[in-house]
């Protein structure tokens, strides 16, 4: 029998580029053993992708690969192979993914051979789990491994001890490091040029962001939100196209606002905007649209998450500063989401429900993610109590389809839907009319 | 009259509850949620308006003087005839089913004698069905699959061998036949088998013959009072599955939330353990959801867990809470896994503990597990209202008992007999806020 052609989904202009961009990147991997060009693997969360840019190192990002492999149904199989070489059920899904991904031939999403990496760079350890998982990759590709070590926010403050000492990692250790393995000499006015086209393009994804303050919201900031991220979490941070990305990606909700538009969903534009909700942690990647769809169809837009900051906390001023150009990376790493403790992120998601005028807190927790699954029913607790909104819990993976239970998810979202709506509807007394 | 009617459509039973202008009961009815949900709503419903129209009769049956002393007697065997009459109609739809089953390539040279096998086991079924509805009689379910199943797999096995034919085949008939049979609707002349349910009950009040006329003419009034359907709201685990649109359903976690309320206003904290899932729900003194907890796509420890030991052991599902209240000591069982259920229990029955004792372990083990959802939705708060098919388990019930003790103190625990239909009645409540 042929198989169904998938319905096609609708997209904005700026979701097409995106998607152009991210493809860009998985080819110039593909070809990088081809032009001898180096090839650095590095995590989303406090990467230096503009000091990489420098060392001319063309960036694979992993938790890319394995999302990306996920909205292509591809991990099932990746995860299992992982399985069978000897890794646990409960160990974090993007590790698995990703070995398993190498135990097949390390293809790309898009069907191109990954290269082997030149050098592995973990610029962010707020995660336990990372320096495992390039532990397990290190073994594998025999390359060498550079570390910057990120103090972790526990007193929900950066010293400035935090940052010298990151900014002495830096000059000391990461940058000779890049030098040695890429051979191009660090040059800081190029780094300098790359943070000013940051600095522009994350002027234009906060108002993007923001956006959804209006009425109804332009944009979701959770499920558009991801696409809007992209290049900026991954290797197009300070690059020209990124600048250019963002600042068409604001017209083009500058034009949504000015219409009163809501947000475009893959089944076309939202025509009610019933719910505005804020939500913390990743999508579930495997059944994205799927996932997403119980939230349109219900009119829920969510209108700000903590996922489109786990590459950078930029809302509340933060911008790469080219004139403070090693601080300001120090900067920027120290205060990604995933470095941000219980307290910080309680005081960010409360702010969030208040300043976007939401109905309340969704939490989405991952299942394989011990590090910030941890304490999250005490941040819905905390944000419940200092809101008055309610809150709601659901429980999905990152890149394991079997821990998507869509019966399951559809049940609490609708129940939360319609909490909100009795609520909403005040607490009329028995048998009135609602 | 105007009637609200709610229907909460569990993975394992369907329940309906039909509600009057004044949200007084007037009925409720329950059915085994069976492949199409579509009939078992239907049948939920049916089974309500048969439970409100029994009540009306009891009404209407008051007003007769000559009846006082009697009339509990007379309505209950009126129900059990009227049980009667229900349980033949579907026999007869049965065995015509299973006889147009028993040809085919399959049976090719048994057809004469599955014909007859056939003829025999449910004319001795029809004989003995008046014995299961006598005054006393216990059934293990009230279901028509489970009762007509059971009484066809004894008499069946028995007439197969006498005839020489392999039961296999006979049983393959009733597998195809009960599916069908369960997935159409009888019964639609109800108030005509009420009126013969009477008729038949009547005759063992020989000395009530003065006033029968009476009798039949007030049934007669309370079946002809008009039970209009002015709105219906769907919930439970198919609701999605309902003929309903959109605003016609509700999730089940609000039905149960204010079906709890209605049924315990001062309640705070429900808990209610299904088929599929446990729920631990917060509600506030409107009955409205503050926050709400669930399993997750795994159903350990929930009531279907039960029903796989119930099937292990070889005894029916309300068998096995009395069974644990005989326990001496509590086997400690951490897995609540549904899958390993029965090796867990065979494992434990190798090592020589008493069924019983297991039994308990059991129970404590669903409790613990509904405990761990409870105090992650905020703890258990005055006063706590335990529903859902799971709380009309004494074991259970004692079980959550304890540790509620143990970890809260002194704390209201609301339980009513008819927790089973706390869905229903939400959906109903909402049925009647709609309009």
């Amino acid at each position: 029998m042929p198989k169904k052609a998938p319905p096609t989904a609708i997209k904005e202009q700026s979701m097409e580029i995106q998607k152009s961009m991210i493809a860009d990147n998985f080819r110039q991997l593909y070809d990088a053993p081809k032009t001898d060009q180096k090839v650095v693997s590095t995590f989303v969360p406090g990467n230096l992708n503009e000091l990489l840019m420098c060392f001319d190192f063309a960036r694979n990002l992993p938790e890319i690969n394995a999302l990306q492999n996920a909205m292509r149904k591809r991990t099932g199989r990746m995860i299992m192979e992982a399985e069978r070489a000897g890794h646990s059920e409960d160990v974090c899904t993007y590790v698995k993914a990703d070995l398993g991904m190498m135990a097949q031939g390390n293809i790309g999403p898009t069907g191109e051979a990954l290269p082997t990496p030149d050098l592995l760079l973990l610029s962010y350890t707020g995660c336990f789990t990372f320096m495992k998982w390039f532990e397990l990759v290190r073994e594998q590709y025999k390359c060498e491994t550079a570390m910057l070590h990120v103090p972790y926010q526990g007193d929900g403050v950066i010293t400035p001890n935090m940052r010298e000492y990151v900014v002495k990692q830096l000059k000391e250790d990461i940058i000779p490091t890049l030098e040695r393995v890429s051979g191009v000499k660090f040059d800081i006015d190029r780094l300098r040029q790359y943070l000013r086209q940051s600095a522009k393009a994350e002027e234009d994804l906060v108002w993007v962001l923001q956006s959804a303050k209006n009425k109804p919201s332009p944009i979701d900031a959770y499920f558009g939100g991801v696409y809007y991220v992209g290049p900026i979490f991954s290797s197009f941070r300070g690059s020209e196209g990124a600048a250019e990305y963002y600042a068409m990606l604001r017209k083009e909700v500058e034009e949504r606002v000015r219409l009163g538009k809501g947000p475009v969903t893959p089944e076309g534009e939202m025509p009610e905007e019933k719910y505005r909700l804020v939500v913390e942690g990743p999508p579930n990647w495997t059944h994205f649209r799927e996932f997403w769809k119980m939230f349109y169809e219900e009119g829920a837009v969510v209108v700000a998450s903590s996922y489109t900051k786990v590459g950078g906390v930029y809302d509340f001023g933060f911008r790469h500063d080219p004139d403070n150009p090693i601080e300001t990376l120090a900067d920027y790493c120290l205060g990604c989401y995933t470095n941000l403790n219980l307290p910080h992120r309680a005081d960010m998601l409360s702010q969030y429900v208040e300043e976007y005028e939401a109905d309340g807190l969704l939490i989405n927790s991952i299942k394989s993610c011990n590090s910030f699954s941890a304490g999250q029913l005490l941040l819905l607790r905390e944000v419940e109590k200092r809101t008055g909104k309610p809150g709601a819990f659901i429980e999905t993976d990152l890149v394991d389809p079997r821990y998507f239970s869509a019966a399951n998810v559809k049940n609490r979202l609708e129940s939360y839907f319609q909490m909100i709506k009795q609520k909403r509807e005040g607490n009329a007394p028995l048998g009135a009319a609602a | 009259m105007k009637c609200f009617i709610g229907i909460d459509l569990g993975s394992t039973t369907t329940k309906a509850v039909i509600l009057d202008e004044n949200l007084k009961e007037l009925g409720h009815g329950i059915t085994n949620s069976r492949s199409n949900y579509d009939i078992a709503s239907t049948v939920a419903k049916q089974e309500a308006t048969v439970n409100a129209r029994m009540n009306l009769v009891a009404q209407s049956l008051s007003d007769i003087p000559e009846l006082s002393g009697r009339l509990k007697e007379l309505l209950e065997n009126l129900e059990r005839n009227f049980r009667l009459e229900q349980f033949m109609e579907s026999l007869a739809d049965l065995e015509m089913v299973c006889r147009n089953n028993a040809v085919g390539e399959r049976f090719k040279g048994f057809e004469q004698g599955l014909a007859e096998a056939l003829i025999v086991t449910f004319q001795k079924l029809r004989l003995e069905a008046p014995d299961l509805f006598a005054p006393g009689a216990k059934r293990k379910s009230d279901f028509f699959r489970d009762i007509a199943g059971s009484r066809y797999l004894a008499i069946g096995e028995a007439v197969a061998k006498d005839a020489g034919l392999a039961f296999d085949m006979m049983l393959n008939i009733y597998d195809r036949s009960i599916i069908e049979v369960e997935n159409r609707l009888t019964g639609e002349n109800l108030k005509e088998m009420i009126m013969k349910a009477l008729l038949r009950t009547l005759e063992g009040f020989s000395e009530l013959s003065g006033v029968s006329k009476l009798v039949e003419n007030a049934v007669k009034d309370a079946l002809d009072i008009e039970l209009e359907e002015t709105y219906v709201v769907g919930t439970g685990y198919g609701r999605a599955r309902l003929p309903f649109s959109k605003e016609h359903i509700r999730s089940e976690i609000l039905c149960h939330g204010l079906g709890a309320h209605v049924m315990y206003p001062k309640t705070l904290t429900v808990l209610d353990i299904g088929g599929q899932d446990t729920k631990a729900i917060q509600v506030d003194d409107a009955g409205i959801v503050d926050s709400f907890q669930m399993n997750d796509r795994c159903a350990a420890g929930c009531g279907r867990y039960l029903g796989y030991i119930a099937d292990e052991m070889n005894m029916g599902l309300h068998e096995l809470g009395p069974m644990a209240m005989k326990a001496t000591r509590t086997v400690r069982i951490n897995s609540t896994c549904t899958v390993f259920a029965g090796a867990e229990l065979r494992d434990r029955l190798a090592l020589g503990e008493k069924r019983e004792d297991i039994l308990s372990g059991l129970h404590r083990a669903i409790v613990l597990r509904a405990m761990s959802l409870l105090s992650r939705s905020g703890g258990i708060r005055d006063e706590f209202t335990f529903t859902g098919g799971v709380a009309n388990n004494e074991a259970a019930v004692d079980a959550l008992r304890a540790l509620v003790k143990e970890n809260y103190g002194d704390v209201t625990i609301n339980i009513d007999p008819g927790s089973i239909y706390t869905g229903a009645l939400g959906a109903a409540t909402f049925a009647h806020r709609a309009v």
